[in-house]
């Protein structure tokens, strides 16, 4: 390619200063003090207990955490576009009891009422959606009502028991609970991962070097495809040791890929990071932005719907307690505590891995070590306060360092 | 001039309560000139950037783009209909990065997917031609200094090639170097076709590129002047409405 001296209208183009190549290594900086935590959490509890980072007590950890994450990344969703959704525990729980009377008192096929449930919690998000952007209600009011009203359609739906089991025999019970991919399999996947990132990475170097932009050198592609394979790899082969990567587990990270592609590389996450950051903005940028409001309120109820589906299959049953307040504010304590900001526009779908993986890390390390059940609470609640206060601290010092 | 304008506003009037920001506003924009707008606090020009941008559906009046009437609903048809808009505030998202904003609303894309190559290039290209220096294309906004954030709402009109640029006090946080750089933006954009409105409270900015001259005093017009024979006095006198004037510039 030759440098254009003029551009197309003529004018002359500029020497270009020297911009430097910021690669996504440092965005992904904002992640270390998460990993060390976890490495600290992982040294404490293991000389506590032998047992916490054995692959049997990880692979439970990891089946656990799934439920969660999938809500957690219905969180992350509409905290980036600046608002919250109360209710997501509670529409887990109705969907699942949609699932349990679908199944077990309806006949229904299982596809049948695995897409009803999923379709009802899309359609109570929609409806946040609808009265946020046209009657202009705060988010935590619309899905407190939605918690509300959410917990009293599961009764009705439930009654008149207050729990519904699914037999053993269930599809959706068999996937959550047996379910596990082959090693080779998985570790099949991880390779098809540092193979697509690599190739990807090489694609845009081309494509940044042929366009006269800085570029990684070959040098830092080849260490993220090694810090890449030996991360992924090793806790997979590790975890395969044991029962390996549930197919809960795979769903959940496939869905924070799905999401984290939407929100890094389309127009429609692009908009979502914008109203988040500056919905005025956003709006005089051209955004539909009752749409894409819209959107995330849907997303977000349509994933707690999946968790609760899933969650259901792991239980085996459908619960009136299931999906209480605190597994609400677990999610929203791990999409802050993985790095997504409360105040909107900042955040990734990879925040619901790893603070679910800090959640439940506290979780099950409190249980090895047989402390009190309240005591999770208090922890999970101070490590929030903490996580929360980064935030704020950040957001503070972005707006007054001007 | 014997074209027609490339946009008109046509009684356009306006209230925001009681406060009749507009009132009964017309005004013509053709290729080739920058109109400037003036006027003291609270005259109503960011009211009727708001209108000409499509953030801002008056009460009455029309809004007239190569002939047509057009109802400017939103920002994102105006700019489809060629009026680009840099507003007094900038409408930047300070947690996204240079390139992230210079194409807020008009993402480059491959398939589905973004362009980010595309983009950058294009970016800085843009900050290049309005010689503005940034630590990095891809630093949040949020690090930038007031004169960079203004190059950034600036490169972000140009992009798509505008028919009509709108700015709305552009230069009021720049040093000396950088509003010359801007005023000179200004015609190179004029010289290449483009119709601008320049909306400013300073007189020498006004003086050095302005083709026409209208004075908005109360959200009403309070005179139309040539940019290369009015004297000072006289737009002042319209601003602060102490000689009422109505001397009808060149048109
Ligand atoms: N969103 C709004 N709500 C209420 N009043 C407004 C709003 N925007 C502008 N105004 C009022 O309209 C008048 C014109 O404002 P503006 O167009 O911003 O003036 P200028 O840009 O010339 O300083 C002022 O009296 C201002 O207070
Ligand atoms: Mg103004």
């Amino acid at each position: 390619m030759t440098v254009p001296v003029v551009d197309r209208a003529g004018l002359p183009v500029a020497a270009r200063p020297d911009w430097r190549w910021r690669s996504g290594g440092e965005r992904d900086l904002r992640s270390v003090p998460v990993l060390v935590s976890l490495v600290v959490l992982a040294l404490v509890f293991q000389a506590l207990n032998g047992a916490y980072l054995s692959a049997d007590n990880l692979v439970n950890m990891t089946l656990q955490a799934s439920t969660t994450g999938i809500l957690t990344l219905g969180v992350v969703l509409v905290l980036m576009v600046g608002q919250i959704d109360l209710s997501v525990g509670a529409v887990s729980g109705l969907s699942a009891a949609i699932v349990a009377v679908g199944v077990v008192r309806a006949g229904w096929p299982l596809a049948v009422a695995l897409v009803a449930a999923v379709l009802a919690g899309a359609a109570l998000g929609a409806g946040y959606g609808w009265m946020f952007t046209r009657l202009g209600v705060p988010s935590f009011v619309i899905t407190l009502v939605g918690l509300m009203v959410g917990v009293g359609l599961q009764m009705q739906v439930l009654a008149p028991t207050a729990s519904l089991n699914l037999p053993y025999e269930s599809a959706l019970v068999r996937f959550s609970q047996e379910s596990f991919l082959h090693p080779v399999a998985s570790l099949a996947v991880v390779g098809a991962v540092v193979v697509g990132v690599t190739v990807a990475g090489l694609r845009d170097r081309r494509r940044r070097r042929a366009a006269e932009l800085p570029a990684p050198s070959l040098a830092e592609i080849a260490a993220r495809a090694g810090v890449l394979a030996v991360g992924l790899g090793l806790p997979v082969w590790y975890l395969n040791t044991s029962r390996g990567i549930g197919g809960m587990v795979a769903v959940f990270l496939g869905l924070v890929w799905v999401a984290d592609v939407a929100l890094r590389r389309t127009r429609w996450g692009r908009s979502v990071r914008a109203i988040g950051s500056n919905v005025e903005s956003a709006r005089r940028a051209g955004f539909a932005v009752r749409r894409v409001y819209l959107s995330a309120f849907t997303a977000c109820a349509a994933l707690a719907a999946v968790a609760g589906v899933l969650s259901a299959g792991r239980l085996a049953a459908a619960n009136q307690g299931a999906g209480g307040a605190d597994l609400t504010l677990t999610a929203i304590a791990a999409a802050v505590i993985g790095g997504t900001s409360l105040f909107g526009g900042r955040g990734s779908a990879w925040s619901a891995v790893l603070g679910v993986a800090v959640v439940h890390a506290i979780g099950s390390g409190l249980t090895l070590v047989n402390a009190d059940g309240s005591l999770r609470y208090i922890v999970t609640g101070l490590v929030l306060a903490l996580a929360v206060t980064v935030d704020a601290l950040s957001r503070r010092s972005r707006l007054v360092g001007r | 001039m014997t074209h027609p304008p490339v946009m008109s506003l046509r009684g356009i009037t306006h209230s925001f309560g009681a406060v009749r920001a507009l009132v009964d506003v017309d005004l013509d924009v053709h290729a080739h000139e920058v109109v400037a707008v003036v006027g003291d606090n609270g005259a109503g020009k960011s009211t009727l950037v708001a209108v000409l941008a499509g953030a801002l559906v008056p009460d009455a009046g029309e809004v007239v783009v190569d002939g047509q009437e057009v109802l400017l609903r939103s920002p994102g048809l105006a700019r489809q209909l060629g009026v680009a808009t840099v507003f007094q505030d900038l409408a930047l998202c300070e947690d996204l990065d240079v390139v992230e904003n210079v194409f807020l609303g008009q993402e480059l894309r491959r398939g589905p997917l973004l362009d980010e190559v595309a983009m950058e290039r294009e970016a800085q290209r843009l900050l290049a031609q309005l010689a503005a220096r940034v630590p990095s294309v891809r630093a949040p906004v949020s690090e930038l200094s007031g004169g960079q954030r203004q190059a950034v709402a600036v490169a972000r009109a140009l992009v798509g090639e505008p028919r009509v640029l709108v700015l709305d006090e552009p230069t009021a946080s720049l040093g000396v170097t950088q509003t010359a750089e801007v005023l000179n933006l200004v015609e190179r954009v004029r010289d290449r076709g483009y119709g601008v409105v320049l909306v400013s409270q300073n007189m020498a900015d006004v003086q050095a590129v302005a083709d026409r001259v209208v004075v908005l005093r109360r959200g009403r017009v309070n005179g139309v002047f040539d940019g290369e024979t009015a004297s000072y006095e006289e737009i002042i006198a319209a601003i602060t409405g102490v000689v009422p004037n109505r001397a009808g510039g060149a048109r």
